[in-house]
């Protein structure tokens, strides 16, 4: 890899300032320290630094999204392929490829825009490109429809990383969760195509070929209508149902949150709490729901594994960044979340799900959750001044 | 032996070359150095001039702004060069030492006679004040305050630091009178901390002195704020002082002797010493005379070493030729990381040492690491959260206390507990740090800035 070095070397002049390309200086760097970790040293105080950065954090939880990402291609395929009536004579690999074609170009289309524009706010800033966007890049693509028009994910994308990041200054600065707001931008801009029972399938929207057994609906919608859904519980777990590319799969989601539990990246008190709040949500609807209200009475453990309760409970609450810092603040954050989302998806019926609601809202809620945690240590503080005097 | 208090968090790096148990007779130097840049919050002037003769224990700085604040040269010789740096910066009082030491004499009052104002003023006057070290802020003490406590800790659980108990077991009559001393001075409010392999015959001396703590040996549980924090933490308006066991082996020469007796034990440490060993050395000697270049492994072409005046968490970076620093106990060695490395960021790097699982270091607890001076990656605005609360065992709120500092918001830093902390207590953030935040100097610019916004 000698020659390789050598000859970043020889070019790097150029791109340093005064040099041809100072305007490229940012996307430089990202492309050099994406093949090297620069030679950068410690100056005084700490002279050792541990090995973990950003680059190798973000890419634990993009690892951590591959199992959901690969089964949301071979879900697209067996879906499309359920609809046309031709899941029989099709084999895995058939479906997955037929996934694959369907899903790349949004994943595409999701990290071009982004990056795109990260690129060029580190170059007008003179910063160095962060890499928050490589985890936001993948999770806009896992929470769209299959169906959803790429340049309404390209609109999203940029929406979301103009106005919900770059904005406040970047990576580390947002308030709400950047991927969230993408598909926010999408539900309440392009409405219908992002909701009702066709968009989540491929191809049926146009309706070619489209048996009529078939329905695209997700057990969220089908309860929301009162009508009992058409998938079974086994269907949920594993994840064999309509809905956004990434989110069906409940075990390919627990995958990912093993990955990010081991690697100790997400919080597992968030993560918990999120499950805790949404069962306790759940449980209190089974106690008092009145006779012949199905979606009350719908048994509480099958909340978190229909729509995106889980995707969001692993992937978007536990968000460093938006989420609440303080330790006690994490745990009202996520029993928050979990049972807002609940709340919402049963009582009001204007959104089949409430995941996404809850998570933005507790977003925007949780710097008071830690305003509250630490005036508490701050309280604590002062009580101990006046005792001491 | 009472109670231990146990600290869980906190986090021990285990590095390659402590320094093993031989220690070495003292060198003469070619030169010793008193350096303002030592002493913090200190605004230095002269009182001496190049060619001048002292004897140890002879003034050759004071403090602008407290002109009883001594500092006495450790050595009898003659003043041979002021270093200055930019803007005529004081860096270096260089005195080239004579064969044999003559000492200032000091007549040694009987401690019991004299006030604790008479005890200030005594040392005061030898210019040994610099020893004592206040909460908050982590300046030379005020003499005009009375603090609520003395605090000592009896041992050091940085990476490669030295082994407390050789040191003070070198000098235990003079270790006892400085602790008669202190007692003395803190109104018999003198606390210790020990860790649980803490030598029993040592306790028991302290133990006639000062209430002794017991603590877990964890790193930070050997920092003396960490200390304070977990038996009795500083509140506004509190002072607490500190002082490191050597010095209190100065204080208790000073009582004995009647001299300003500077000698010390260092440990010269690190992946990238030969042979790793304690030295007895006079505080300010050149560093050459007990790390001579020979000492050093030899590096492969395009490498180098750094050479770090203190420990690894919280020194200085520092050259064979400088001199040592008046409050450091070791010296250590490690590559310097200057280098690239491919892919590093997604490679697995089993020779690694991180605190996330992300790597594979955890696997094995017991594997001492060469760590070299890499930053590991870029630094980012803060990004993960927790990180910093696993290893301050602390009621304190890191992060959103550094927000505060580089905000400069006083009223917040204040409320957040800026008064209990200092470099040394939150070097072990810095370390863990993913975003890279310079946690040590962005602590002591807010430091700074609380102590000119107060006066």
């Amino acid at each position: 890899m000698k020659f390789l070095r050598n000859y970043i070397d020889k070019v790097k002049p150029s791109f340093e300032k005064g040099g041809k390309f100072a305007k490229l200086q940012s996307t430089f760097d990202a492309f050099e320290t994406f093949l090297f970790v620069p030679n950068t040293v410690t100056k005084n105080g700490c002279h050792i630094k541990d090995s973990m950065d950003l680059k190798r954090a973000m890419s634990m939880v993009v690892i951590a999204l591959i199992p959901s990402l690969l089964f949301g291609m071979y879900n697209v395929g067996l879906q499309h392929y359920l609809s046309i009536g031709q899941a029989e004579t099709k084999s895995l690999i058939e479906m997955f490829f037929f996934g694959f074609i369907e899903v790349m170009p949004i994943v595409i289309v999701s990290y071009v825009v982004g990056l795109g524009i990260e690129f060029m706010y580190a170059q007008s800033r003179h910063h160095e490109v962060n890499e928050g966007f490589l985890v936001s890049g993948m999770l806009i693509p896992l929470i769209m429809p299959v169906d959803a028009p790429l340049w309404m994910v390209a609109l999203s994308t940029a929406f979301a990383v103009v106005i919900g990041k770059e904005v406040f200054g970047g990576t580390g600065m947002n308030v709400f969760n950047p991927a969230l707001l993408a598909r926010a931008f999408m539900f309440f801009a392009y409405t219908p195509f992002i909701s009702g029972e066709k968009i989540w399938v491929s191809g049926l929207t146009e309706g070619t070929n489209v048996i009529e057994t078939y329905s695209g609906a997700t057990p969220l919608t089908e309860m929301v209508n009162g009508i009992t859904p058409h998938t079974s519980s086994m269907d949920w777990l594993i994840g064999t149902m309509p809905g956004c590319i990434g989110e069906t799969s409940f075990i390919a989601i627990m995958l990912g949150a093993l990955v990010l539990l081991y690697t100790g990246i997400a919080s597992w008190r968030i993560m918990f709490s999120v499950f805790a709040g949404g069962l306790l949500m759940g449980l209190i609807f089974n106690l008092v729901a009145p006779e012949g209200h199905a979606y009350m009475q719908f048994p509480f453990y099958h909340h978190l594994l229909i729509g995106g309760f889980a995707f969001g409970a692993v992937f978007m609450a536990t968000d460093p960044v938006t989420s609440a810092q303080t330790p006690r603040g994490q745990w009202i954050y996520g029993v928050s979340i979990g049972a807002l989302a609940v709340l919402v998806r049963v009582v009001n019926p204007a959104y089949p799900e409430g995941m996404m609601m809850a998570i933005l809202f507790m977003n925007a809620m949780a710097p008071l959750i830690d305003h509250c945690v630490v005036n508490g240590n701050i309280k604590r503080r002062n009580k101990r001044a006046i005792a001491n005097k | 032996m009472s109670k231990v208090i146990k600290l869980k968090k906190g986090l021990d790096i285990k590095l390659d070359g402590s320094a093993e148990n031989v220690l070495i007779p003292c060198v003469t130097p070619m030169s010793y150095g008193v350096r303002p840049t030592d002493f913090e919050g200190v605004t230095p002037k002269l009182l001496v001039k190049v060619g001048d003769r002292v004897k140890a224990g002879t003034a050759v700085l004071f403090d602008k702004c407290r002109p009883n604040l001594l500092f006495a040269s450790p050595v009898s010789g003659v003043v041979k060069e002021i270093v200055r740096g930019e803007k005529r910066k004081l860096l270096d009082v260089v005195i080239e030492p004579d064969d044999q030491i003559e000492y200032e004499k000091f007549e040694i009052p009987s401690l019991e006679s004299l006030s604790v104002e008479q005890i200030k003023e005594f040392i005061l006057q030898a210019g040994l004040w610099p020893i004592f070290i206040q909460r908050p802020y982590g300046t030379i003490a005020l003499e005009s305050d009375t603090p609520r406590a003395i605090y000592v800790s009896m041992f050091d659980s940085a990476p490669l630091s030295p082994d407390v108990d050789l040191i003070v077991e070198q000098g235990l009559p003079e270790f006892e009178k400085g602790l008669s001393v202190l007692k003395k001075l803190s109104d018999n409010k003198l606390f210790a901390g020990v860790c649980q392999v803490t030598d029993k015959q040592i306790v028991d001396v302290i133990s006639k002195y000062a209430t002794v703590n017991t603590f877990s040996q964890k790193h930070p549980a050997g920092c003396v704020g960490i200390q304070i924090a977990n038996t009795q933490p500083i509140s506004k308006g509190e002072v607490v002082w500190t002082i490191d066991p050597q010095a209190v082996l100065f204080l208790g020469r000073l009582f004995m002797n009647g001299i300003i007796d500077l000698r010390k034990i260092v440990a010269v440490a690190g992946s990238e010493i030969k042979q790793t060993r304690y030295h007895r050395i006079i505080s300010g000697a050149k560093i050459e005379s007990f790390l001579p270049l020979s000492n050093i492994k030899e590096q492969k072409e395009d490498c180098s070493v750094r050479i770090i005046d203190g420990n690894v968490l919280t020194g200085k970076k520092t050259s064979l030729d400088q001199h040592f620093g008046y409050y450091k106990n070791s010296i250590s060695v490690i590559p310097e990381g200057d280098n690239y490395e491919l892919f590093g960021w997604i490679a697995p790097r089993f020779n690694k040492f991180s605190v996330s699982r992300s790597y594979f270091s955890w696997l094995t607890p017991f594997k001492k690491y060469t760590l070299d001076t890499n930053l590991n990656g870029g630094e980012r605005a803060f990004v993960m959260n927790g990180e910093y609360d696993n290893v301050l065992p602390m009621d304190i709120y890191p992060v959103f206390l550094l927000k505060a500092i580089m905000a400069n918001d006083i009223d917040k830093m204040e409320n957040l507990g800026i008064y209990e902390v200092i470099e040394e207590d939150l070097a072990l953030c810095e370390f863990v740090c993913t975003s890279k935040v310079e946690v040590q100097s962005i602590l002591r610019q807010g430091i700074n800035n609380m102590i000119k916004e107060l006066n």
